[in-house]
């Protein structure tokens, strides 16, 4: 079994698999949070452009997505963003991962803003602050904190959901998996095994330190 | 000081305020009463726009206050409000409730907002709690933060609602030990309270309401000796005690 790791590049391919997580989740908490500042903005259309993006990016399978990126921009549109083959299906991939799990985000959020009292936001536009400064100041850095958990959860489950980048052929752990389980049909079992710890080695930290983080930062109320 | 013109408000079908017709003078201290749903909190929440309206118009020291946006925020600061429910900042301790809008609205630096902080909150007697979480303190002294918050902003009238309401009864006089003190010291002030003590001990005019309109308008003395309307006389029959 250890052979398994000399003839094959494991680690690398969990190091792809930990490159598009990070990327990724970065990726989707902009976008995210800029979605949730649309949704609580007291602008109507602001407002439903943001419902329209989680509503749609929600309901539609991330294959799709992630094949949509694939197909749609770069063989259609020819919108190649490096010369690199893998590269550049390393970028769109994190481009639809992010896309994806920022409408996770920005439902995480919305969640926390609503663990705001409206009086508070309130009270901020009655001392003058605008509404970016109310934003800043007063609702998203409680919103933040409320909204731990369902973030750690979103990224647990990005972790996860980056195996679906090989549909478009990003070198990551689960493409390497199905490599190594045509080639060693023997060791079937095994190469799940050590797959499936790999993920949860990648995870259980995150659970743990939301868990943790939560409680340290609640706001008291 | 604070001019309100014909202004009329509805929420869906149901008309708020009733050409409301308001004057308030500079230093004057206006105490509002009336039963529950007569408009009290809308027309004290439309002087700083936290309401729009429809129809009339309210000025402040002759400037009506913009529809929205920044000049909006910018005049606001102008008008202190204090709720019933506090609304401190939870994550924030109560120093930098104090100093934030100063900071970003008024643009003052950090030393200036810290020491203008602690000597408002020397005035309303909360100086050991400075580097607590509002959570930790008990109702009455989160109210009189909520006053040093709005008095840090330097306004020109402050608005209160209900302050007292939502207080243990043993709080209640510290927080109106404050606003007397308030009141003494010059400050414009409307004051939605039932506390009949604070009102003739501070108020020069009580404005009395009911069903979204200005029933009666008089002097403490004469409203609470000898009311006119029988809205009145109904009403203050059911709060004074017998
Ligand atoms: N945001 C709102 N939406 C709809 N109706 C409201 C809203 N706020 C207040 N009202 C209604 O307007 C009326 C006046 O309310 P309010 O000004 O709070 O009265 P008061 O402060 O005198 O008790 C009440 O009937 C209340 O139910
Ligand atoms: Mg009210």
């Amino acid at each position: 079994m250890g052979d398994l790791f000399s003839q094959y590049n494991v680690l690398g391919a969990f190091g792809i698999t930990i490159v598009l997580t990070v990327l990724s989740a970065i990726g989707a908490l902009v976008i995210g949070t800029f979605v949730a500042i649309m949704r609580v903005s007291p602008v109507a259309f602001l407002n439903k452009l943001g419902a329209l993006y989680v509503n749609l990016v929600r309901n539609t399978p991330l294959t799709l997505i992630i094949v949509f990126c694939n197909i749609g921009f770069i063989v259609n549109l020819g919108m190649s963003v490096s010369n690199d083959f893998a590269r550049n299906n390393l970028v769109w991939s994190v481009i639809g991962l992010a896309t994806y799990h920022a409408a996770f985000v920005c439902e995480a959020l919305r969640s926390g803003v609503n663990t705001v009292p409206t009086g508070q936001a309130e009270a901020a536009r009655a001392i003058g602050l605008t509404f970016g400064q109310s934003l800043r100041e007063v609702l998203l850095p409680q919103a933040f904190r409320g909204a731990i958990t369902p973030l750690g959860n979103t990224l647990i489950a990005l972790t996860k959901n980056t195996t679906v980048a090989t549909a478009i052929g990003v070198a990551e752990i689960a493409g390497l998996m199905k490599t190594m389980q045509e080639d060693r049909a023997d060791l079937m079992i095994p190469i799940f095994l050590i797959v499936a710890f790999g993920f949860v080695l990648l995870t259980l930290p995150v659970g743990l330190l939301t868990t943790k983080l939560s409680t340290k930062l609640a706001v008291k109320r | 000081m604070v001019v309100i013109t014909g202004v009329n408000k509805h929420f869906g079908d149901l008309h708020v305020l009733k050409d409301i017709d308001l004057t308030i003078g500079k230093g004057e201290v206006v105490v509002v009463l009336g039963p529950s749903g007569s408009g009290k909190s809308t027309l004290c929440r439309t002087i700083n726009r936290l309401e729009p309206f429809e129809t009339g118009s309210i000025t402040i020291d002759g400037k009506e206050l913009p529809n929205e946006g920044k000049p909006l925020a910018q005049l606001r600061a102008d008008v202190g409000m204090v709720f019933q429910s506090f609304n401190l900042f939870a994550h924030k301790t109560i120093l930098d409730n104090i100093t934030l809008g100063p900071m970003k609205v008024r643009k003052l630096s950090k030393a200036d907002a810290d020491k203008q902080a602690k000597d408002l909150l020397e005035r309303v007697g909360v100086t050991a709690q400075a580097n607590k979480y509002p959570a930790q303190l008990s109702g009455g002294q989160q109210q009189r933060v909520a006053i040093a918050r709005a008095l840090a902003m330097k306004p020109k009238v402050m608005l209160f609602d209900e302050p007292t309401s939502a207080l243990d009864p043993e709080m209640v006089n510290e927080v109106l030990e404050v606003m007397t003190e308030l009141a003494q010291s010059g400050m414009t002030m409307v004051v939605i309270t039932h506390e009949m003590g604070f009102a003739r001990r501070a108020a020069n005019r009580v404005v009395f309401m009911a069903d979204g309109q200005i029933v009666e308008v008089a002097t403490p003395d004469e409203f609470f000796t000898a009311p006119k309307s029988h809205r009145a006389q109904d009403f203050l029959g059911k709060i004074l005690p017998h």
